[in-house]
């Protein structure tokens, strides 16, 4: 459930992306629009990965479908938007035959399924070359705009996309759905025993952590005007999409979107400060995280925190 | 006779070469109270398995209601209203008590809107006696408690049988007491109950028939004190040197 100042900042939050082109340099739009997409990643790898605690490495495969799709749809001659939602049904379509499989499959062989999952999608894309264009990549037909106009335009559709993410958290959070993935994340087969038909409930939850991650690489594709098979599936991606959901909360409507505005501008600050070290610095947070922060940023208890410092104290004081 | 509620024909499970459950068959009536006792590994659990889904049998069928339900996934029983507890109790330890029977009210007992479920949860606990604990999660029960969850659980969801899987296991003597009332309160509700249990006063004291299994097979079935001074049962329970030596020492 969230606090009612919880949503306040979060809605706070929003509005100061959304105007980011009025007062700041077109780096931080371009920050904010990422800051937007990953958010609405993180959001929708919460239903499957926080919610259902399924550790689902698939994001990418997601991400990188909906890019091919959504492009392919756009060299045809198909409108940007129907692109769009082509892409997003391709992708929860994908989503909804492969979960029917990889979800039998539980912890942490869910998880190298699902990044095989991955390294199949890339392979297919790569090698299918009359359709894909392979390694050469393809390009996908620029907005002809002003370059500041078409970078707040996508920073819009992107902080919709998260919209729609966070909508769709809130959704399932208080839905029957919602809070049948929670009774399977904590004891699968009781919750069997109690009546969730976990399959479906499983497949469905995937497909929703599917869907706006292929919108959002139809949209990216449109942005970049260029996809190929090593940037669209980057296996970097899939692991920042997880770690951005823990650092915030998993299984919390608002901590995936605190977790990937936290990452993204770390991530910014060690590239410009710390060109070499920066891979290094971010495992060292995220291996920190892993050791203090199970709950993520949201769940800390900063009293029992705050108490517990001083319980230190006081032992460490003589006797 | 009036058709049973459910009925178990020729079930055998074979795990490889070892038959758990062998060629039972059984019938419990509406509103009955039966006991199923038998030695450690006598079959017993699994057999609540079969009858709920979690395994199929191997031959055999199991009828409910007159339906054949011998193909149905756990999910299936639990909406049928073939409910259980476990002899291992399975709580959801991060949700509060409340949220664990909700879910059985929800899922098991089909009432859709979160904010139901939770009313419903909150008469089931008050009928266990775990209402002042309704807030705390799962994990932080006792034994005794958690059995208890375990109870409202499966109340929640409805159910036309429930089997109880050593509900007493565990327990001491008062909580015993207070675990045998509710299972009273419940039968007077007119559940039918399958009460697993090695705890004779518990099988003396409310069942009014009793099965027993034996290396997965039934090996009688009778009234309660009938069953108890039965050779046969315990044979199986003492062996046969003992039960020769108990015979003698009873000067039977």
């Amino acid at each position: 459930m969230m606090s009612r100042l919880g949503l306040a900042l979060f809605a706070g939050w929003v509005v100061i992306l959304a105007t980011t082109p009025l007062f700041a340099e077109n780096y931080i739009v371009r920050t904010a629009i990422m800051i937007a997409m990953y958010s609405a990643l993180a959001l929708s790898w919460n239903i499957i990965g926080g919610f259902t605690g399924y550790p689902s490495f698939a994001t990418v495969a997601f991400f990188g479908v909906g890019c091919y799709v959504g492009g392919i749809a756009q060299r045809a001659g198909v409108p940007m938007a129907l692109a769009w939602a082509i892409a997003t049904v391709a992708v929860g379509a994908m989503a909804a035959a492969l979960g029917a499989i990889i979800l039998r499959l539980k912890g942490h062989y869910f998880a190298i399924g699902s990044i095989a999952i991955v390294e199949v999608c890339r392979l297919v894309i790569s090698s299918w070359r009359s359709v894909t264009g392979g390694g050469d990549g393809l390009n996908v037909p620029l907005l002809r705009w002003h370059p500041d106009a078409v970078a707040q335009f996508f920073l819009l559709v992107m902080i919709g996309i998260m919209l729609a993410a966070f909508v769709m958290n809130a959704l399932v959070d208080r839905h029957r759905l919602g809070f049948g993935l929670k009774c399977i994340r904590q004891n699968e087969d009781a919750a069997d025993m109690v009546g969730v038909d976990t399959t479906r409930y499983k497949i469905v939850g995937f497909t929703l952590s599917a869907l706006l991650c292929g919108t959002v690489g139809a949209a990216y594709a449109s942005w970049v005007g260029y996809i190929d098979p090593t940037d669209s599936f980057q296996i970097l991606m899939t692991v920042k999409v997880p770690v951005m959901a823990l650092m915030g909360g998993a299984g919390t409507v608002l901590g995936p979107a605190l977790g990937a505005a936290a990452f993204v501008i770390l991530e910014e600050i060690f590239w410009a400060n710390f060109l070499e070290w920066n891979r290094a610095i971010l495992g060292a947070i995220i291996v920190a995280l892993i050791f203090f922060l199970p709950g993520g940023l949201l769940n800390i208890s900063w009293r029992r925190a705050a108490r517990r410092l001083r319980g230190r104290e006081s032992a460490e004081a003589p006797a | 006779m009036s058709a049973p509620l459910l009925e178990l024909e020729a079930v055998t499970r074979s795990f490889g070469g070892i038959r758990a459950v062998d060629g039972v068959s059984m019938r419990l009536n509406e509103g009955e109270v039966v006991g199923l006792i038998g030695p450690n590994g006598a079959g017993k659990t699994t057999l609540v398995n079969v009858i709920t889904g979690v395994h199929t049998a191997t031959s055999g069928r199991v009828r409910f209601r007159g339906e054949d339900v011998t193909a149905q996934r756990p999910f299936q029983a639990a909406r049928r209203g073939l409910c259980r507890t476990f002899q291992i109790v399975q709580p959801f330890p991060e949700m509060t008590v409340l949220d664990n029977v909700a879910a059985g009210a929800m899922f098991g007992g089909r009432i859709d809107a979160i904010g139901a479920a939770r009313e419903a949860a909150r008469e089931h606990l008050e009928f266990v006696g775990l209402a002042p604990l309704s807030d705390k999660p799962a994990s932080a029960l006792t034994l005794a408690a958690r059995k208890r969850l375990e109870l409202a659980k499966s109340l929640a969801m409805k159910p036309k049988v429930l089997m109880l899987d050593e509900v007493n296991a565990g327990l001491n003597s008062a909580e015993i007491d207070g675990a045998l009332e509710l299972i009273r309160k419940i039968a007077a509700r007119g559940v039918t109950i399958l009460l697993i249990e090695h705890l004779m006063k518990v099988v003396l004291s409310v069942t009014e028939r009793v099965l027993v299994l034996h290396h997965g097979a039934l090996i009688a079935e009778g009234e309660p004190h009938a069953m108890v001074r039965d050779e046969k049962v315990i044979e199986a329970y003492l062996g046969e040197k003992y039960a020769k030596r108990y015979r003698e020492a009873a000067g039977v």
